[in-house]
């Protein structure tokens, strides 16, 4: 018994049916082979499956494809523009946050939807935002200065501006 | 996990309601499933039929208003919708402070306050909140719709009041009188854990001195429903509260409770938390009482 689920991810529609006990995270990754997001706990804990729908984040193991339907979703994969990397992969990069990789998709998409709701957090915002992401390999100071960085550049840019 | 099953996705409440009758105990309402889909890939539930309540009916129960009464929340709102509510910060900012704790952001994003109290898990945070503040729950079935305080909600472990065809829509939160003061407490292993144990106080003092006119526990994660600590209750009403029978109603509740052991706790560590819980809740509750 399968269902049509209809959805547009990082910005290009598409069309698949699916067992309805399809999670999102499985029809990212095996029906649209879009493994950036990764699944970790498949339970809701990790957050290692983190997507952004409708610009919000939510855990892609914890819903249904068909709960997607009609909605825009953004990925990991959906983040660079024209082979440029979104500011806060590069932050990733400059502050040597990736580590081993599995939880970034997540906790990058996770910080992009807090910083889109609240441009300047404080450490404190930051890890209360970040609290559904684990990262294993304890190196979540790495993540919030990136996180921050972001920020503080962002802000710098905008004084600029004036 | 069972991954074929039939799915539905009515437009209104009563469609709902309909094709809940036409299935029977076969059919699983999802809302935000959260909490469903944990069960559904343990196995622990299989049903014939989903029928997806976020979807399309949030537009009918994904409401916050507020009267003179009380106020009123459709039973999809999500958690998050909650917490970033300017009208219950302004009404009842017990709630928001509630919905911090509740697991994360992202679950606080998708999964709906009707949605938890329905999973009727035990440990939830909404709940001994709720008790306290007196909650109504409206619930709506294919013939009829009804009320249900919300200390009568819950059954059993994972099971409620309502029928296989009906449908919880609405939480309704009385208004409090003035100097009325609530609070909440929780104890966890980690932020964004499960609680171990919950309890929430709602406190209403008389017009000019510490004379007690009303008093509300609720607790949570400590037996198989979130509960309403009754007899210790009891003692409250009409004496001056002071840190004597602070500590006495603390008592009470720790004996009152049946706890149930989980994996990380006994149950003499729950009841010596529930009196711990109970007692900094009240405290807390009456300093926002007194303050008004």
């Amino acid at each position: 018994m399968r269902k049509v689920v209809k959805l547009k991810v990082n910005g290009v529609e598409d069309e698949k049916a699916v067992k309805p006990g399809t999670t999102l995270a499985e029809f990212l990754r095996y029906e649209l082979g879009l493994t950036g997001t990764k699944i970790g706990c498949d339970q809701g804990a990790c957050g290692a499956c983190t997507v952004l729908i409708d610009g919000k984040a939510i855990k892609s193991c914890s819903v249904l494809a068909l709960q997607a339907n009609g909605k825009e979703v953004v990925t990991i994969e959906g983040l660079a523009e024209e082979g440029k990397l979104h500011p806060l992969q590069e932050a990733w990069l400059d502050h040597g946050a990736y580590q081993c990789g599995f939880c970034t998709s997540g906790m990058i998409l996770t910080a992009k939807a807090l910083l889109d709701e609240n441009p300047d957090p404080s450490e404190e915002e930051i890890k209360e935002g970040i609290r559904g992401n684990l990262c294993r390999c304890t190196g979540y100071v790495k993540i919030i200065e990136a996180i921050r960085s972001v920020a503080e550049r962002r802000k710098a840019g905008q004084k600029e501006g004036h | 996990m069972k991954r074929d099953f039939e799915y539905l996705v009515p437009e209104t409440v009563e469609e709902a309601c309909r094709l809940l009758s036409q299935w029977g105990e076969d059919a699983k309402v999802i809302a935000g499933g959260q909490s469903l889909l944990l069960f559904l890939k343990q196995g622990l539930i299989s049903p014939g039929c989903l029928i997806d309540l976020k979807t399309s009916v949030s537009k009918e129960l994904g409401y916050i208003t507020a009267d003179d009464q009380m106020l009123r929340i459709g039973a999809l709102v999500t958690h998050r919708e909650v917490e970033n509510s300017s009208l219950v910060k302004k009404e009842m900012p017990i709630l928001v402070e509630m919905e911090r704790e509740v697991a994360d952001v992202q679950i606080r994003n998708w999964g709906t306050i009707g949605g938890n109290l329905c999973q009727a898990d035990p440990a939830g945070d909404p709940a001994p909140v709720l008790i306290a503040l007196k909650a109504i729950l409206k619930i709506k079935g294919p013939e009829r719709e009804r009320t249900v305080s919300i200390e009568d909600f819950f059954v059993d472990l994972y099971e409620t009041v309502l029928h296989f065809d009906e449908v919880l829509t609405e939480i309704q939160v009385p208004k409090l009188p003035p100097r009325s003061g609530v609070a909440y407490q929780r104890l966890s292993f980690m932020r964004g854990e499960r609680p171990t144990i919950c309890t929430a106080v709602s406190v209403t003092l008389e017009p000019t001195d510490l004379v007690c006119s009303d008093v509300r526990i609720g607790i949570g994660a400590v037996g198989l429903t979130p509960f309403r600590a009754k007899r210790a209750e009891g003692g409250v009403k009409g004496n001056e509260i002071n840190e004597a029978l602070i500590k006495e109603v603390a008592d009470i509740a720790a004996e009152e409770v049946e706890p149930s052991e989980d994996i990380h706790v006994s149950k003499e560590y729950k009841r010596e938390m529930v009196k711990v819980l109970v007692r900094r809740a009240f405290q807390n509750a009456l300093e926002r009482a007194v303050r008004g």
